[in-house]
């Protein structure tokens, strides 16, 4: 499990937030906009603005506690400080792209309404978009890889629970590194409900304190080590209520071709600290079915972004395409049955070329990313 | 060296000594120390005093930090060991051999008393530490009714990793110089005198600080390629010393008045896949800005981290799972630490990857209270967490400052 990738999906707007403060921060203070909040009034020393970086620099001369706020057109919040208590002077640094109608607000007691000024931004910060609408397709398309997927792990986890249930351990076992493999494609996007994830993924000692541990690997652990144990019916309908959830929620995640290039590049992270060390699957050692389905989703991902790519950058597609199949060819290489090898049956040198693989791959992967961005 | 001459340095080296340090230096020599002062440069830094040196010191450069298992069980022999190191380290603190004439004025016939590799270096700014862990207060040495009651052994937190081979030990002593030779070689020169009664049970090199622990001193960079330790308490800042670093009479058992307790938690960095993170992603797991440091939100490094400073559709700019928010006295009732960690790097861990990363110390006036529910905040929801993993930990309590004459423990063992 991951708490990464829940901050890459929790919000879109704060990417372009952040944006703001990376660069070389040195300019924002001189040109700041002084903004006077008292019991009554707020008074904003200026009320217009070129779009782009805008700083106010809030002092409460008031008596309660207040806050400020930048609104855009239906109250969408843009920027706010809270909690200025009577005296203090506070700084919000607002990345505004659009020209327009604004509202500046200050919220004595921080209730309500507030009062309001009208405040202009003028001009264009320079934006990107999406002409032909590649990346919208790409998001699409990608989308429905991850329903497709989830629509798989549903019936899939189902027959792993039935068999726990029925304490069919041999069957099972068999069940379990299938199942995961749904779970495992789209982990990205799966982990990003931080309460279902530490639930269904979550390891022994990852696991937070007052929290139990359940899920796939607390079953993989009765079956492969402690023997299944009298809750373990009860772990697994948990198991299968949770996966449902997921599912239930999938379809509502929001995503950005940004965040889709980065969960190719998390994907393959999860490989290179969870799965090339054998921590993921301690107890059954099917580490390797999900190094595979992390590279699929990986694949998928890139895949969706292919035709964007290929316009942009097509020396890093050609990188990309090259490193993953250099790296399916070595994964090929320790196949066994429907399956692969346990991680304990490989050697040292082979564990090492693979890690070598995935850093080969990742390293391009990550640049994905910035192309899409562009 | 004459008598002189090292009280001479030794005034000098006061300013740089930092907080604790009973002196007359003038005040504006604290606030105002030259650059060279700042990092301790050449310059021996007192051994006695309060408190230990090497705790509220400006932070020097290089760390070689040992743990030891004591394997006499002789108490006397325990205690003829701490007066041996005490002679030793106040020499070594000088710029001097562990004894006279140690490398090469003895005889032909004998090993050198002293290794030798620090020969015609400066002191350096050495500072030696001692600390005592949870194992010694057993019935080896009759000190179990010493033990103080926060000298826990440290619970097992989210995402630990840790090998026994790098965790615990009866003692700890950490040397801290702005040269890793000398650093090093004391550590040596303690172990081999130790020989018999103490055995090495780890070690850890350190080759840069992660924290400054004075104004004068610029904030460092991580392996990460953060400034660190920005709002890390100051020597310069007496009172939050003796709020939060420094144990106080009634805290606990007497011995330890004016003591301190020391974390260790050896860190390992993720650095490969830290590498490929976008910068936005890495400031927002951080909450500060990289290149300059500042909080996000703010402009310059030292600009008050502001929590409630909310972009685009209401969203926290120092997000929820940011470090800075985690790890901050706001989130955690108050509860400051002293840092002074060190980045190392240890040779390659087989997989093609460095093994490097933060080797955290710090000091605190209760684990309980301080370090323990920071690491719990941050091992439970820090998104720089998928990152790291703690491979080594350790707990120990450092003993106040050595008076003249006096030896490392008295307190406890006189």
């Amino acid at each position: 499990m991951s708490a990464k990738s829940v901050a890459a999906l929790a919000g879109a707007g704060l990417l372009a937030v952040l944006a703001g403060c990376g660069g070389n921060g040195e300019s924002a203070t001189d040109d700041a906009i002084a903004v006077t909040a008292t019991d009554s009034a707020c008074e904003v020393a200026t009320t217009s603005a070129k779009a782009g970086k805008i700083t106010f620099e809030v002092t409460n001369n008031g008596s309660q506690v207040t806050e400020f706020y930048l609104y855009g057109p239906g109250d969408r919040i843009m920027g706010e400080v809270e909690n200025i208590a009577p005296g203090l002077t506070r700084r919000l640094i607002v990345d505004v792209r659009d020209g327009g109608d604004y509202q500046t607000a200050c919220k004595p007691g921080m209730k309500g309404e507030g009062i309001r000024g009208d405040f202009t931004v003028t001009g264009t910060a320079a934006q990107r978009d999406d002409p032909d609408g590649g990346l919208g397709r790409a998001v699409a398309g990608y989308h429905d890889y991850v329903t497709g997927e989830i629509a798989l792990l549903v019936p899939r986890t189902e027959e792993f629970v039935a068999a726990v249930k029925a304490g069919d351990v041999s069957r099972a076992k068999e069940l379990f590194p299938v199942a995961r493999t749904h779970w495992e494609r789209v982990e990205p996007v799966a982990e990003s409900f931080g309460d279902l994830d530490p639930r269904i993924d979550g390891r022994e000692d990852v696991v937070e304190e007052g929290l139990e541990f359940t899920g796939y690997h607390r079953l993989e652990k009765d079956l492969w080590q402690s023997g299944l144990r009298p809750d373990s019916p009860e772990v697994a309908d948990r198991l299968l209520a949770d996966i449902r959830e997921l599912a239930r929620r999938a379809p509502n995640v929001e995503l950005t071709p940004v965040q889709l290039a980065n969960g190719a590049k998390e994907l393959l992270d999860e490989v290179a600290t969870g799965k090339i060390t054998g921590e993921e699957d301690r107890y059954s050692h099917t580490d390797l079915w999900d190094f595979r389905a992390n590279v699929d989703g990986s694949k998928a991902a890139v895949e969706a972004l292919r035709p964007v790519v290929r316009e942009r950058e097509p020396a890093l597609l050609d990188t990309l395409d090259t490193k993953f199949a250099e790296l399916d060819t070595l994964l090929d290489r320790h196949r066994a049955g429907d399956g692969y090898v346990l991680y304990t049956d490989l050697s040292e040198q082979q564990v090492r070329e693979l890690s070598a693989a995935v850093d080969a791959l990742g390293e391009p992967a990550s640049k994905v990313a910035e192309v899409v961005s562009r | 060296m004459s008598r002189r001459r090292v009280l001479g340095l030794t005034g000098a080296g006061a300013a740089v000594a930092g907080a604790g340090v009973a002196g007359g230096f003038a005040a504006d020599h604290w606030l105002h120390p030259t650059p060279a002062e700042a990092g301790g440069g050449a310059r021996p830094v007192p051994f006695t005093g309060e408190h230990q040196a090497g705790i509220a010191t400006p932070a020097q450069d290089r760390l070689h930090f040992v743990s030891f298992d004591v394997t006499t069980t002789d108490r006397a022999e325990l205690v003829a060991l701490l007066r041996e190191w005490t002679r030793a380290a106040t020499r070594m603190t000088r710029g001097l051999q562990t004894v006279r004439d140690g490398a090469v004025g003895g005889s032909p016939e004998a090993p050198p008393g002293d290794t030798g590799e620090a020969l015609d270096l400066p002191a350096s700014a050495l500072t030696l530490t001692i600390g005592f862990g949870p194992s010694l207060f057993d019935d080896r040495f009759g000190l179990r009714a010493h033990r103080p009651a926060a000298l826990v052994e440290l619970p097992a937190f989210p995402g630990d990793d840790l090998d026994p081979a790098r965790c615990g030990g009866d003692l700890c002593v950490q040397a801290c110089a702005n040269d890793p030779q000398v650093a090093v070689h004391a550590i040596r020169n303690l172990a081999r005198i130790g020989f018999g009664r103490v055995a090495v049970r780890w070690s850890q090199l350190g080759f840069g600080r992660t924290s400054s622990t004075s104004r004068a001193q610029s904030t460092p960079r991580n392996l990460f390629g953060f400034k660190d330790g920005t709002n890390n308490l100051k020597a310069e800042n007496t009172g939050a010393l003796d709020e939060h670093v420094w144990v106080r009479p009634g805290d606990g058992p007497s011995w330890l008045a004016g003591g301190t307790y020391l974390v260790a938690r050896r860190i390992r960095m993720h650095v490969e896949t830290w590498d490929r993170t976008s910068l936005s992603e890495q400031e927002a797991i951080v909450g500060r800005a990289k290149g300059t440091g500042a909080p996000l939100g703010q402009v310059r490094e030292f600009d008050p981290v502001d929590l409630h400073v909310r972009g685009e559709g209401g969203t926290p700019l120092i997000g929820a799972d940011a470090h800075i928010r985690l790890a901050s006295a706001q989130s955690l009732g108050g509860a400051r630490i002293l840092r002074r960690g060190y980045n190392f790097t240890d040779g390659s861990d087989g997989l093609g990857h460095l093994d490097a990363g933060l080797f955290f110390l710090c000091f605190n006036r209760d684990s309980r209270a301080g370090f323990v529910p920071m690491q719990r905040a941050l091992a439970a929801r820090d998104v720089m967490m998928e990152y790291l993993e703690h491979t080594g930990s350790a707990h120990f309590a450092c003993p106040p400052g050595v008076r003249e004459g006096g030896y490392w423990g008295e307190t406890l063992f006189g």
